[in-house]
Formats: structure tokens, sequence, C-alpha cells
């Protein structure tokens, strides 16, 4: 703290500004860093990927007690020991997948299943491979497991990536477009314009400040994933942050091209939820776009959101590397050329 | 002599087919509080903008200090001038020594931050955020930072408006400050006692035309030399014989008081006295006053500056 540094530099006292008005506002720094962070939460912990649970079977009790007990005592399958008629009903009900039967004991056991469900399929082949075994048939091909695991295949190591795109397009949009916005509904664009200060000292306090945030807002959200849910980055860092920078870059150039003439900050809003609505829709931010129809891919993937989260998903679960996203990256580094290019031909102080 | 602080001719602006400035002239010397004073609505804003570069003119001339906008000199201007815009809302966030510390920074040289919460007497205040500040406060500051950059001209848009009269005078006072160091001034108001306190000339805008221009008592004296008494009685008054009397213009009369507009003369006033005393009047509460700026508006609009404030603001809540 000087007072008595005669001149303060204007650049450092922008910067200072923007960053003391964005951490003095509760509500900004919630929907900048406790938004996300509780949205990985809760989707994470919803499509957690679980083991399958063993098939549900019914073991009349008409079945021998010897057949029964080595069901009942499988962890492979889930048995339980009911009357016929309760056992069938179940069945219909789908609350177990097969019932074992014995109607005579001197006849074979009958499998009752709904032949049409995979899951009862499945308890089939698993019961009588049980009951086989029992009775103690012995392999006659040798086969090794080998499991796989894969990292970055879960859920959440899909979500991850969307949740940062989706976090860099929130805050840099609403962080640049609706304080332009604001400052030029309070007048205060205008007396700004009346100082001697530089165009392009204001226009780069939002970049420095914007860097500096995009860079708290990577370490958040990339260590929460880590430590939360052992989300690893597999591939190139260097990636990672040039699509992070640039996509940044992107959403703040149409941030700065929606908050370049607008007076009004509901009409600003409307204007940011009419942009990012689609693009939370569509670009694959919760589930893969993939999933729309061939002829919507292509123009989905020349959004800029789109475009981050691909290229975020191929450095974090696919080990992409930097030329791996070189598409994404020319995208995003035409939204940004573009949206200042004209946001800067239009803006008005007042 | 060094060239004026401000000099405007023929300065046009049009909004639409209205027009908001109808050719204005004027001059402002080095040194020279000058104030802008007219009804809402009269141009005032649309003229101090132009003034200070934030609207283009359509057509006429603008030169401060010999330096016209737009020349490629802009920055230096700036450099020379403090700006107080009507209501302009800082950074709520923004601690006060925060805020002028930012706007000092935009100035090649100026007051520091300490030099301007004494001078704005904020010293209690520089810690505060500027959205717990009070209005007073809060031009107080936004005075501070037209001030910060340590300006030779100061421009400020009815910077009192809506304050209450301690608040009102607190700012007078800072501003009469910066004055007295030689610096120049423009204000627009539509305040008369404020124009009568601070400005050494004033111009009188209605409709976007400067319709007078003079030093608070000239314009008050081209009312002619007259002079106002008041005073109750319990008596009824021979009206009539008063009016007769060769000093007195016009009597007016409101239940027990009555309003006398005479020759501004000590004999003058003694033939009024004298005439109570023959129709034996024992006068209650007598009071003399002279011609204020707001009987100046009167008399050149033919409209009370507060009635042409009513239907301005009327005017706007129409649209």
């Amino acid at each position: 703290m000087s007072d008595n540094a005669e001149n303060p530099n204007p650049l450092k006292e922008l910067i200072k500004s923007r960053i003391r008005e964005f951490l003095r506002e509760p509500g900004y720094v919630f929907w900048v860093f406790g938004f996300p962070l509780l949205m990985a939460i809760g989707l994470g912990l919803a499509f957690r990927s679980k083991a399958p649970e063993p098939p549900r079977i019914a073991v009349t009790d008409a079945v021998a007690a010897e057949t029964a007990t080595s069901l009942l005592k499988s962890t492979r399958v889930h048995a339980e020991r009911l009357v016929r008629h309760e056992a069938e009903r179940q069945l219909a009900r789908t609350k177990v997948d097969l019932v074992v039967d014995q109607p005579d004991p001197r006849k074979p056991l009958v499998f009752k299943l709904d032949a049409a469900q995979e899951k009862s399929l499945l308890a089939r082949a698993i019961t009588e491979d049980v009951l086989e075994r029992a009775a103690g048939r012995q392999d006659v091909l040798k086969i090794d497991e080998h499991r796989v695991s894969e990292k970055g295949s879960r859920y959440v190591d899909f979500l991850l990536p969307g949740l940062i795109g989706l976090n860099l397009m929130g805050s840099s949009m609403w962080g640049i477009g609706f304080n332009l916005v604001l400052a030029r509904k309070r007048k205060l664009l205008r007396r700004y314009a009346v100082t001697p200060m530089r165009r392009s000292h204001f226009l780069l306090s939002y970049f420095f400040s914007r860097s500096m945030f995009l860079v708290m807002e990577l370490i958040v959200l990339i260590s929460f994933g880590r430590l939360i849910f052992g989300t690893e980055i597999q591939g190139s860092i260097a990636g990672l942050l040039a699509a992070s920078v640039l996509g940044a870059a992107a959403f703040a150039a149409i941030g700065f091209l929606i908050g370049a003439r607008l007076t009004s900050t509901e009409v600003a809003g409307g204007w940011m939820n009419f942009v990012q609505l689609p693009m939370w829709l569509l670009s694959g931010a919760f589930f893969s776009y993939e999933r729309f129809p061939a002829w919507l891919q292509l123009p989905i993937r020349f959004l800029p959101l789109t475009a981050v989260n691909d290229a975020l998903r191929r450095v974090y679960n696919d080990g992409g590397s930097l030329s791996s996203i070189a598409f994404e990256l020319a995208v995003l580094t035409a939204w940004a050329l573009l949206g200042f290019g004209v946001a800067i031909k239009v803006f008005r102080w007042q | 002599m060094s060239a004026p602080a401000i000099r405007c001719q023929s300065l046009v602006k049009c909004y639409g087919d209205k027009l908001a400035v109808a050719g204005i002239e004027l001059t402002v010397e080095v040194g020279e509080c000058f104030g802008l004073l007219g009804p809402n609505g009269a141009g005032k804003t649309t003229t101090v903008e132009m003034l200070e570069g934030l609207t283009k003119p359509d057509s006429g001339v603008v030169e401060l200090f010999g330096l016209a906008w737009g020349l490629g000199q802009d920055r230096e201007l700036q450099e020379r001038l403090g700006v107080q815009l009507q209501d302009t809302q800082l950074a709520d966030k923004l601690m006060v020594e925060e805020v002028l510390r930012l706007f000092r920074s935009f100035y090649r040289k100026g007051r520091s931050v300490d030099e301007l919460v004494r001078d704005l007497d904020l010293e209690a205040e520089r810690k505060q955020q500027y959205h717990k500040l009070s209005g007073g406060q809060k031009q107080r500051v936004a005075l501070g930072t037209a001030l910060a950059g340590d300006p030779e001209l100061l421009f400020l848009d009815e910077p009192t408006t809506g304050l209450d009269p301690r608040a009102r005078q607190q700012l007078w006072k800072i501003v009469q400050g910066f004055q007295s160091r030689g610096r120049s001034v423009l204000i627009t108001t539509h305040y008369m006692e404020e124009a009568a306190a601070l400005c050494d000339r004033i111009a009188v805008m209605d409709h976007g035309k400067i319709i007078a221009l003079g030093t608070p008592r000239s314009l008050v004296d081209g009312l002619g030399l007259v002079q106002f008494v008041e005073f109750e009685a319990r008596q009824p008054l021979d009206e009539t014989a008063m009016s007769a009397l060769p000093p007195v213009e016009v009597v007016d009369r409101r239940g027990e008081g009555y309003r006398l507009r005479i020759d501004r003369s000590l004999s003058a006033l003694s033939a009024v006295l004298d005439e109570l005393e023959r129709q034996k009047v024992i006068p209650i509460g007598l009071s003399t006053h002279q011609a204020t700026l707001d009987d100046v508006f009167l008399h050149l609009t033919g409209r009370a500056l507060k009635n042409g404030e009513a239907a301005a603001r009327a005017e706007g809540a129409a649209k």
C-alpha cells in the first residue's frame, strides 16, 4: 500500500479494481467456483459406475435341499427360497430373473424364465454354471481372465471436461459482457471516456483479470476432479492449456460482442442465455452429441463450447496431444478473432 | 493574455427533429467560475457534454485553452480537465480510496489520494465501499474523481441535485477552494442560490438558447433597481393610497401579509414607512430583500424556475 507512489500505474489499478469487484461479490464467486463443483459432485454421484449386481433368482421349496444350498451359498447369484406360486409371482414382476423349480423329484430341474429379458438369460447361464460346478464338472478349456479398468472411461471422467467447458463459457461471457453493460448502464464507461485513460488499458485489464481467474478456475476444477473422483489428465498439458485459453478467449470475445452496445442488463442477460442455452444442450457437456442425427453433428462441431469440450476430453481422457486438437483450436481462434474484431468496431462508451 | 478556458461559438445539436442546443456562444476566462442556469430540458447537459468532447456538435466551434476536440490532442486536453457527469454511479464494491487511486492513475500528474481524501472531508469513509455511502458522500467521491488529475478546468453537471442543504454547502466549499487556486469551473444547476453562491458569471438557458448572460448582480439589476418589502398588519391597509406613492410599483396582499415591490432606495423605503405611520398601521415582522435570480428567471420566461422544472419532469415522465 503506497499512497506515496506518486504515479500509480493505470493498467495495474484497473486490473486490481476488476479483481476486487469480483472477489467482493459473493454471488459471482459462487457461480464461478461453487456451482460447477456442486454439479460435479451431484452428477458424479448419480452416475457413479458400480460393479453389476448378481442376478436374482428364486429357488422353490420343491428343489432338493442339497441343490438349493449350493445356490444359496454362491456369491455369483442372489438366491432366495420361496414357495412356488410366490416365486412365479416375483418372476412375473421381474423382481427375480429366474425361478429354479423341480416339480418331480425324479426328473431334472426346471428353469423358468422370460427369454426376452437379457438379465434372465444371464441368470440362466450363471445358475447353470454354479450347479454344474457344484455337481463336480471340470473345465475342459483353461481360460485366463484379464480385467481391464480403463482410466478415463467412467461417466465422471466424461463429465469433468464438460464442466470445465461450461465454466469457461459462463465465467468468460458473464464476466465480460455483463460487466460492460452494467458499467455502461451506470454511466461509468462515459465517465472513463472523459479521462485520459487509454482504451487499450481498459481492454487489457479485462484480459489479464480473466486470465487470472481462468487459471484459478482450472486449478480448482482439475484438482477437485483428481482428489474426489481420481480423474487424471492422460494427455498433453500444453494441449489442455491451449484449449482452455483459446476457449476462454472465444467466449470472452462473444461476451464482449454482446456487451459492446447494450445498456440494459436484462436484455444482455437474455442474449447471454440465448447464446448459451443451445450450447448447453448441443455441445455435449453432459452427454455425447453423437446421439444427435448425423446432419446436425457437423454444425455442432463448429460451436465454441463443442470445440472446447472435444479438445478437453481428447486431452483429458484419450491422452490426446496438442496436434490432435488442432481442428478445435482453429475453431476457437476463429471465434475469438471474429467476435473481438466485430465487437471493437461496434463498441460504444455511452 | 492566454487563450480562454472555454470558447464556443454557434454551437448546435439536434436529437431527431428536436433542437436541444440552438446556437450557443460563450467564453469562460481562466480562473472564472461560470454557471449555466436553467430548468431541466433547457439544454445545459447537452451543452456541457459537447464542451467535454463526449458529444459531437452538429455545427459550431468548441475550444478549450485554444485546443479543439478530434485533432489528435484529445488526450492532452483530457489531462487538463476534471469532469463530474450527471448521475454516474461508480463501482459499488470499491472503497473510496481505491476509486480515487484508480482515477488518479489515469493522469500523468495530480493530487495524491491522501490530499483528495482530506480536501473532500472523506477521511472517515476512506475504507468504506462506495455503495454504503450517503448521497452527499457519493457526490463528494464523484467530485474527487474529477479533481484527481488536479485539473485546470472543472466541469460540474448538477452536482448538488438531490442533496440536503448541509451536503450542498459542503460541496460548494470544495468548489470554492478549487477556484481560489486560480482554476476555472463550469457548473450547471437549476438552483438559483447555487449559481449566486458560486458563480462569477451566469448564462440563463431556456429551450436550448442563452436568454441572459452576466454577473449575478447585473442580472438582478437588469430587473430594474427594485427591492421587496414584506410585513403583516392587523389593521386594514389602504392599498390604493399605498400604491399611489411614486416609488411603489406593486402591492400584493395575502390575508394579513403584504408584499410591496418598490424602488431600491432608502428614500423609497422611508416613504413606505411614513405612509404606514400616517395610516396608523403597525407592521409586524417587517423585512426587505433585494431581487434574486429566481425573480430574474420569472421575469425572463414568464414562469418560475421551479414550475419549469416540474413541467420538464412531467414531460419526461410522459415519455
